[in-house]
């Protein structure tokens, strides 16, 4: 019986060493990018679905146990995490995927942000120190992340490095073609103007050479009311805009009041993987994207 | 043949994480490999790849063009990544501080408390807190500072202000390298027993907390001066372990001077999915200390109003339960909490009532329910109940002729808050409070919260 019993902790003990390794990432965009570099070696999950709300989750018990069993925790960073992600890393226990540990990749640092503030202060509502953190909607973002993925992964399982560089080049080979074909179908949007429901699609807009006319929402994080709905729908007449832009988990009656009353469209994109069905991974984000952009451009009357 | 098992459990736990890392010498070595691959495919795919290079080399001018994301590397992005904050201050500890105040309208009541249990000691004369005094009040300003101490340990403190007093209300570091799902944390800490706890006043979704706590533990919860240690399961589901001992100089207990600890606490947390717009934790907590002389006062036949002092053991067990939705698992829009926590606290030991000494024998237990329903961004609604028991209390032949009181304190709140930001609320708060026999006590409280300075991040 004892034996038994020592041969089932045994069998406990290696299982994990032969396992994958296990990637924890906060959205779903680093979860379908460790796919793409990970392939079979890694499993991948996000904390957050594209019907969350990055901003406001909650540290959950279930996300403290996969913290505790991760390898490799894939963040946006630039404060876009801070209600949550910190209590999560804190209560796991997990050594590996603290900040400054090969198991924590913060990909924000990795590119250039836009919109960073001069000065910051809560009078104008919820920014981001670090500047708009929703930096993976432009494409050209994506590849240096895809690199330091796939150089993190090597180092906290070299067995597999091989496997991730070759999964990088072919991912970066048919990103590559991908931009390419995108740019070209997003031509028809350069210079089209349009509101945004938060500050979700400036480096969409800035990718694609769009307009961005504002934010229903007064200042980021805060609620938009009547009154300020009011003066975006007269703002039309001076300066119209062709489109308002939303996120599956950004809620749609302010954009749909706008909408009525500007006779515009109200357009629901992806915003990230799993964001629509056709947003299966993100080659499919950036295909639905400029499809629903391309649709309601030329529907327009 | 148990201490081979625990052995073998020990190994185990500690072989567990099999990640392996690596020098950064190799990474360089890797990026060559990879221009090595990367030729290599270039040789073997000539054809089309020469066709995809000018489309990449025209991509690669345009980026290189493109100011606002130069093509880069990982090392090298990391060096010229803007730093928010320059110098010295970089290293400032995160900073927040709490205000709150109140407006509250109550009965005027001669020595408040709670029927059938016996008060804990307030902390200084005269600081009644929210509880026992009416009309405008402003509540401790809270100040918190906490921050990274190095790459193994994380202080917080917060220091409670209020009129010429600053209490230390935590005053902590906790480990963040053992890994192995350990947490260690000592200094003063809120313990880690029940579900409300370790929340702080701001952190309530009613104006004052449950009966419960307060006859559990006074005013602030219970706080440790000690160790605690924590361990996370290694499993799919959510299951930690905690343990401390402290000095157990708060009520329940007194102070002892004693080298040993004085209070042991013992919970575990178990919680999961339900789907995507469920969650939940359950939790069982245990907690023993001693009291030595533990002063109350009492109505006394024979002395009239008579000082006791306790002395023995009182042991307290909580359950608590925590229900949380919201539609798709995103809370910021509509979401709904469901809490309860029940206790059972049995003290025994001995009353010294001026000469007079009787056994002290009690059974007492209490219960919580609360539901909160955030309906849009910015309003939320919650109703909760409160029911305690002051169950069983022996004092034997009881010489000194104390008067015991038998009776079941209840309270309803019903509130409705409205919160601008996750910095600023105010909250609206209707209570019948029957926690005193004889006495209906309808309140009304018109609360505010408000938080500067760093972004909490807020427990489950």
């Amino acid at each position: 019986m004892m034996k038994r019993i020592l041969a089932f902790f045994l069998l406990v003990c290696t299982l994990p060493a032969a396992a994958t390794v296990k990637v924890l990432a906060t959205l779903p965009e680093w979860e379908a990018l460790a796919r793409e570099i990970g392939g079979e070696r890694v499993e991948a999950t996000s904390a957050t679905s594209a019907r969350q709300d990055p901003h406001r989750i909650e540290a959950r018990p279930s996300l403290i146990a996969r913290a505790r069993a991760a390898d490799l925790v894939v963040a946006t960073g630039a404060e876009l995490e801070i209600g949550w992600l910190p209590v999560l890393l804190r209560e796991s226990g997990n050594s590996r995927i603290q900040p400054g540990q090969p198991g924590y990749l913060e990909t924000a640092a990795l590119v250039r942000l836009r919109d960073v503030p001069h000065a910051v202060d809560r009078s104008m509502g919820d920014v981001h120190a670090a500047g708009d953190p929703h930096f993976h909607l432009d494409p050209r973002n994506i590849a240096p992340v895809a690199v330091a993925l796939a150089e993190r992964l090597a180092r906290i399982d070299p067995a597999g490095a091989e496997t991730y560089r070759a999964n990088l080049a072919r991912f970066q080979a048919r990103w590559q073609a991908a931009l390419t074909r995108w740019e070209a179908e997003g031509a028809a949007l350069k210079g089209v103007a349009f509101l945004q429901a938060h500050r979700s699609f400036g480096y969409l807009a800035d990718w694609l050479g769009m307009e961005n006319r504002g934010e229903l929402e007064p200042k980021p994080g805060v609620e938009p009311g009547g009154a300020h709905l009011s003066r975006i729908v007269a703002n039309q007449q001076s300066a119209p805009a062709a489109l308002i832009l939303h996120a599956a988990y950004q809620d749609e009656a302010a954009g749909r009041w706008v909408a009525d009353r500007a006779g515009i469209p109200l357009v629901l994109l992806p915003y990230t993987v799993g964001g629509t069905p056709q947003a299966g991974d993100l080659f499919g984000l950036f295909d639905d994207t400029l499809a629903r952009l391309n649709r309601a451009v030329r529907g327009r009357p | 043949m148990q201490s081979k098992i625990l052995v073998a459990a020990l190994a185990c736990a500690f072989a567990w994480p099999a990640s392996a890392t690596a020098d950064n010498t190799q990474l360089a070595a890797e990026l060559a490999a990879l221009q090595e691959q990367i030729a290599q495919m270039r040789t073997a795919y000539e054809g089309r790849i020469a066709a995809l290079e000018e489309k990449l080399a025209a991509a690669d001018k345009r980026r290189a063009d493109d100011a606002t994301t130069p093509a880069q590397t990982a090392s090298q992005a990391r060096s010229q990544a803007p730093v928010a904050h320059g110098g010295a201050s970089a290293f400032n500890p995160e900073i927040s501080l709490i205000l709150q105040g109140a407006y509250k309208r109550a009965k005027e009541v001669e020595e408040r408390h709670i029927g059938g249990f016996v008060g804990a000691a307030h902390h200084h004369d005269g600081d009644e807190h929210g509880d026992d005094k009416r009309g405008f009040l402003l509540d401790h300003s809270e100040l918190v500072l906490a921050a990274n101490i190095d790459p193994h340990f994380r202080g917080q403190t917060t220091v409670a202000l209020l009129d010429g007093e600053a209490e230390l209300e935590e005053a902590w570091f906790q480990t963040t390298s053992l890994g192995h799902g350990v947490g260690i944390r000592a200094g003063r800490f809120f313990s880690g027993i029940g579900y409300l706890n370790e929340q702080h006043a701001h952190q309530w979704d009613f104006y004052e907390q449950p009966l419960m706590y307060k006859a559990l533990f006074g005013e602030h919860g219970y706080s440790q001066d000690g160790v605690q240690l924590k361990w996370v399961a290694p499993l799919a589901t959510f299951l930690e372990f905690g343990a401390e001992i402290g000095r157990g100089q708060n009520f329940p207990g007194t102070e002892r001077n004693l080298n040993g600890a004085n209070s042991r606490a013992l919970f575990a947390h178990v919680g999961g999915d339900i789907g995507t717009s469920s969650s939940w934790r359950a939790g069982l907590s245990w907690l023993q200390t001693r009291a030595e002389e533990r002063e109350n006062h009492f109505e006394s036949e024979v002395f009239g109003e008579a000082h006791g002092a306790f002395s023995g053991r009182s042991r307290v067990w909580i359950a608590d339960f925590v229900y949380k939705w919201a539609p798709d698992g995103n809370p910021a829009r509509r979401n709904f909490k469901l809490q309860a926590e029940y206790f059972h606290r049995k003290e025994n030991g001995h009353l010294a009532v001026e000469d007079e000494e009787s056994p002290w024998r009690t059974r007492q237990s209490g219960y919580y329910l609360a539901g909160v329903y955030q309906f849009t961004p910015n309003w939320r609604a919650g109703l909760r109940y409160d029911r305690l028991d002051s169950g069983r209390q022996f004092l034997g032949d009881n010489p000194a002729g104390i008067e015991i009181e038998h009776y079941q304190p209840r309270r309803v709140s019903a509130m409705v808050d409205y919160s601008w930001s996750e910095f600023s609320r105010l909250r609206l708060q209707l209570s019948r409070d029957r926690a005193m026999p004889g006495v209906i006590d309808n309140q009304v409280m018109l609360q505010y919260v408000m938080s500067l300075g760093s972004h909490g991040a807020h427990k489950f």
